[in-house]
Parts: structure tokens; C-alpha cells; sequence
């Protein structure tokens, strides 16, 4: 990126940021129903839960229930895309001589950063409830990494939903699978469990190897093949809604 | 202000076509802004305004002819038409989270411009939004906020503004406020396109008035070269009535200016 991309990018950037920081209600909504979930299934269904790995239930969920925050928070950036290009604003900014693809990275950024603070109010209530773990700084930086890819990943898909959303509602109505992938995974109950196809099905889609390889990285665990398996999944998905993003875009804006 | 024969015009378009589907918005418009003037586009609602504005502002492509703006063409050469082309009014949108300030900051921000802060100060003094300038765009009246959006598209001092109906939802006050800040812009040598639906505005205003009528320019013309298309005016007597514009102007005007509020 040349430096007037980068200095359009990071005004626009100081835009959303702002918008974010006017309705905080957008982090903490975010945070809620993940904790709430959390809680419900430590004190409520997980006594009943047996995942067979001797570990505490918060330490073996927590991976999980951090994937669902993210997929909630980036909800947000294809609502606030939507409502740029709705109200006539992403047209005042195409008239102007500003780098073409700044107005979408500015809205990525934005949702890294807003969906970062979130993540962190999760691990923080983890923390109070009992979640314990001796990962070293290394696998911190891997769990940080593989969030942050995946939040990239989502929220290029966030964008292609507030590009080509008709309704508000549509814009983030996207995310509504995307949170619910997570109970059909390894994420709460190990897939042995689960009858033939489900089991199937839970095992090869890509949350089960994230969540296997931050679970492993938490627990000073090696991630065997699972941290590839997922590493392709990621930077997978992220190339092709990165793509089919811009693509879009340019349809949209010229 | 004499016509000057050998200037180009500063907004030149020639046998522009634009369809969305089988709907043919635009068949063929040609017209000349020359420069330092303002031309006003008249137009009813649906008859292309807005599809011709986005084309020249480089926001959509048309589909046949071309169209330059200083000199530049807007499908070969959009980076210099952004430049040179500030757009402003009905869809180009203020920021209404941030506040007016904020607003003016990014604008100049995006514009690469030395002190964003100081154009911001200076452009908030000279549209009366000083003391409004710390509120949220959100919070505006009608007359404020179309004042921050003109102010918004002057950063950087482009040669030619496009005011897209301008004052259409003002009240009359607000409305010439309005109509002052556009023929100070053209005064200071500003090219300005006015698309209306109001012809009042348009006699108000315009140097000339263009008629976009079923997707071409039906008349283009001075204001008495227009009239002259009519039949000679007979002469009737009739009792002068003040208009309701009038008698409200007058009565909003007369009262103490310390008791008038912009809300």
C-alpha cells in the first residue's frame, strides 16, 4: 500500500473507531450472549458434560465460546457497512481523491480491533469462573494469531453481507450460522458422541481443528496436524472473501 | 460577466447515454458549465438529475459519450476529475455521529492537507458553526447540516462544486441561506452545477438554466432567452398580494435577532 492509502485508510479507520466508541452497547452486546452461554453451559449443562480429557469444563469450552464472540462481532461491521453505503456517506468518500479500497479496509480494522476488546471481556470473565491455563507467551501468540486470522476470515464474509444486504437486518442475519457452527463441533461435547453423519460432519468443518488447536496451545498440549488443518482453513476462507469482497465492491462502486 | 469565447468549458458533456435495464435514463444529453458560472439543471423527479450528477462525480459509468471536467475525463482520468470536482447535497452524507468538527477534520484528513484542524476552525467560522462545532452532525437542523455539507465539499478549494438539490426540505431561511453561500462561491470563481426542482432557485441563482426533460436537454439558456420562448408578455392588471413567503420572511426577519433560534 502506498503511504496515501495508508494515511486515507487510518483516517477512515479513526472514523469507525469512533463509531464504536460512541455506542460501546455494539462491545459489550457482543460480549453478553457468549458469556451468557458460557455460564450456562459451566454451572448448568456441563456437570452432566463428560469430555473425557480430565480437564476443568471452562478450560475445554472457552476456544469455543471465543469463536462465537467473534462470529457475533462482526455482525456489527456489515451493519455499519451497510448503513455507510445506505446513508450516502461511502459516495461522498468515492468522490473524493481517497485510495478506492481504504473504505473497506478501514471498516476490517475497525472490526479486528472492536472484536479484540471483546474477546478480552470474555477471557476476562473466563478468568473469574475458573478458567486456568500455563500456556507460555509462544502459545498466547498462537491463540492471539489464530483469532485474530479468524476474525479476518469472518469479517471479509461480513463485508460481502454488507455489500450485498437489501435490509438491515439482512446485513447481519450472515452471522446468525457462523454462530451456531460452534455446537456442531468439538467445541462444547467431543464429536465421538454425536451420531454417525453429525459426527461427520463436526469433524471436518473448520471450527472442530480450530478449536482442537486452541484448545492444545491452552492446554500446553502439542496441535499435532490440527493447527495445519486449520491454518488452511483459514487463510482458505479469508482469500476467498477477500476476493469475492473487492470483487464486489468494485461491482458496487466502481 | 462578459462571455469568454475562448475559455473551455469547465464541465463539458457530449451525447452522454445511461440505462439501468430496459429503463433509458439518459438518451443523449449535451451540455456546456462554463467556467465560473453557475448552471442550473431543472428537473422533475425521475428525469435524470441524479444519474447525471453520479457520472460526473465519477460514482457511476455511462454507458455512451463522454463528459469532461476541467479538461479531464471522468472514465480515463477519474483521479483527476475526484480532485478536481467536489460533490455535494442530497446523497453526498454528512457524518451525523461524529461531530461538525470531526467531520470538516477527516474531509481534510482525506484531502492530504497540511492542518486539518486549522481548515476545520476556519471553515466552521465562515458557515456560523462555531459554537455547534463540538455537537454531533446528528443533533443539526436541516439549515446547519446542509451548511456543514457545503462546507465539507469546499476543503481543499476544488474548481467545480455539484450541489445536488441543494435546499430541497429547507425552510425559507435556511433556503437563502443557502442560495448566499452558492453565488459567494461563484463570485470567488467557482464553477457551480445546481440540480432543482425548484424554478425559483433556478431564476434566483442560475447565470443559465438547462432543462433535463425525458433524458435530454430540452432548453439551455439564459433566464430572458427563456422567457423569449414564450408568446411576448401582454400586459394585465393585477392587485398585488404579498405571498405566504412574503408575509412569514417578514415576520421571522423583523423579530429581535437574539430571540431567533437555529433548531
Amino acid at each position: 500500500m502506498s503511504t496515501a492509502a495508508l494515511a486515507d485508510t487510518s483516517a477512515l479507520t479513526g472514523r469507525s473507531l469512533r463509531h464504536v466508541l460512541r455506542s460501546p452497547d455494539t462491545i459489550i452486546t457482543t460480549a453478553v450472549t457468549p458469556v451468557a452461554l458460557m455460564l450456562l453451559f459451566v454451572y448448568v449443562l456441563g456437570g452432566a458434560i463428560d469430555t473425557g480429557s480430565g480437564e476443568s469444563y471452562v478450560d475445554y469450552m472457552l476456544p469455543g465460546i471465543l469463536l462465537i464472540t467473534i462470529a457475533s462481532g462482526v455482525a456489527y461491521t456489515s451493519y455499519r457497512l451497510f448503513l455507510d453505503l445506505q446513508g450516502g456517506i461511502v459516495d461522498r468518500f468515492q468522490s473524493m481523491p481517497i485510495a478506492r479500497s481504504s473504505v473497506l479496509w478501514a471498516h476490517v480494522l475497525t472490526s479486528v480491533l472492536a472484536t479484540i476488546v471483546s474477546v478480552a471481556i470474555v477471557i476476562g470473565v473466563a478468568l473469574l469462573i475458573g478458567f486456568r491455563t500455563g500456556a507460555s507467551v509462544g502459545a498466547w501468540l498462537g491463540v492471539a494469531g489464530i483469532l485474530v486470522l479468524f476474525t479476518s476470515a469472518l469479517t471479509w464474509l461480513a463485508v460481502i453481507a454488507g455489500l450485498s444486504a437489501k435490509t438491515v437486518d439482512g446485513a447481519s442475519a450472515f452471522s446468525y450460522p457462523l454462530i451456531f457452527l460452534p455446537f456442531v463441533s468439538s467445541a462444547f461435547v467431543p464429536t465421538e458422541t454425536m451420531p454417525g453423519p453429525v459426527a461427520w460432519f463436526a469433524e471436518n468443518q473448520p471450527v472442530t481443528s480450530i478449536v482442537d488447536t486452541v484448545r492444545a496451545l491452552f492446554a500446553q498440549q502439542p496441535v499435532g496436524a490440527d493447527i495445519w488443518v486449520a491454518l488452511a482453513w483459514l487463510v482458505g476462507i479469508l482469500a476467498v472473501a477477500y476476493g469475492l469482497a473487492v470483487a464486489r465492491y468494485r461491482r458496487r462502486v466502481r | 460577466m462578459t462571455t469568454d469565447q475562448t475559455q473551455a468549458p469547465a464541465i463539458r458533456v457530449r451525447g452522454v447515454e445511461k440505462s439501468f435495464g430496459d429503463l433509458h435514463v439518459l438518451r443523449g444529453v449535451d451540455l456546456d458549465v462554463r467556467a465560473g458560472s453557475i448552471l442550473a439543471l431543472l428537473g422533475s423527479n425521475g428525469a435524470g438529475k441524479t444519474t447525471l450528477v453520479r457520472i460526473l462525480s465519477t460514482l457511476l459509468s455511462a454507458d455512451a459519450g463522454t463528459v469532461t471536467v476541467q479538461g479531464f475525463d471522468v472514465a480515463t482520468q477519474a483521479a483527476d476529475v475526484r480532485r478536481t470536482i467536489s460533490l455535494t447535497g442530497q446523497f453526498a452524507a454528512v457524518d451525523e455521529v461524529l461531530t461538525g468538527r470531526e467531520n470538516l477534520v477527516l474531509v481534510a484528513r482525506l484531502r492530504h492537507l497540511k492542518n486539518p484542524g486549522a481548515v476545520a476552525d476556519d471553515l466552521l467560522a465562515r458557515f456560523s458553526l462555531t459554537d455547534a462545532g463540538d455537537r454531533r452532525a446528528g443533533t443539526y437542523s436541516g439549515g446547519m447540516r446542509r451548511r456543514l455539507d457545503i462546507a465539507m465539499s469546499l476543503i481543499g478549494d476544488p474548481p467545480v462544486i455539484v450541489l445536488d438539490e441543494p435546499t430541497t426540505g429547507l425552510d425559507p431561511q435556511s433556503r437563502i441561506e443557502v442560495w448566499q453561500t452558492v453565488r459567494a462561491l461563484a463570485a470567488g470563481g467557482t464553477t457551480v452545477l445546481l440540480t432543482t426542482q425548484y424554478l425559483e432557485e433556478a431564476e434566483q441563482l442560475a447565470d443559465r438554466i438547462a432543462i433535463l426533460h425525458d433524458g435530454t436537454i430540452l432548453q439551455n439558456g439564459t433566464l430572458a432567452e427563456l422567457k423569449q420562448l414564450l408568446p411576448p408578455a401582454t400586459v394585465e392588471y393585477v392587485e398585488k398580494q404579498p405571498t405566504l413567503e412574503d408575509v412569514f420572511l417578514a415576520l421571522v426577519t423583523e423579530a429581535p435577532t437574539s430571540t431567533r433560534k437555529e433548531a
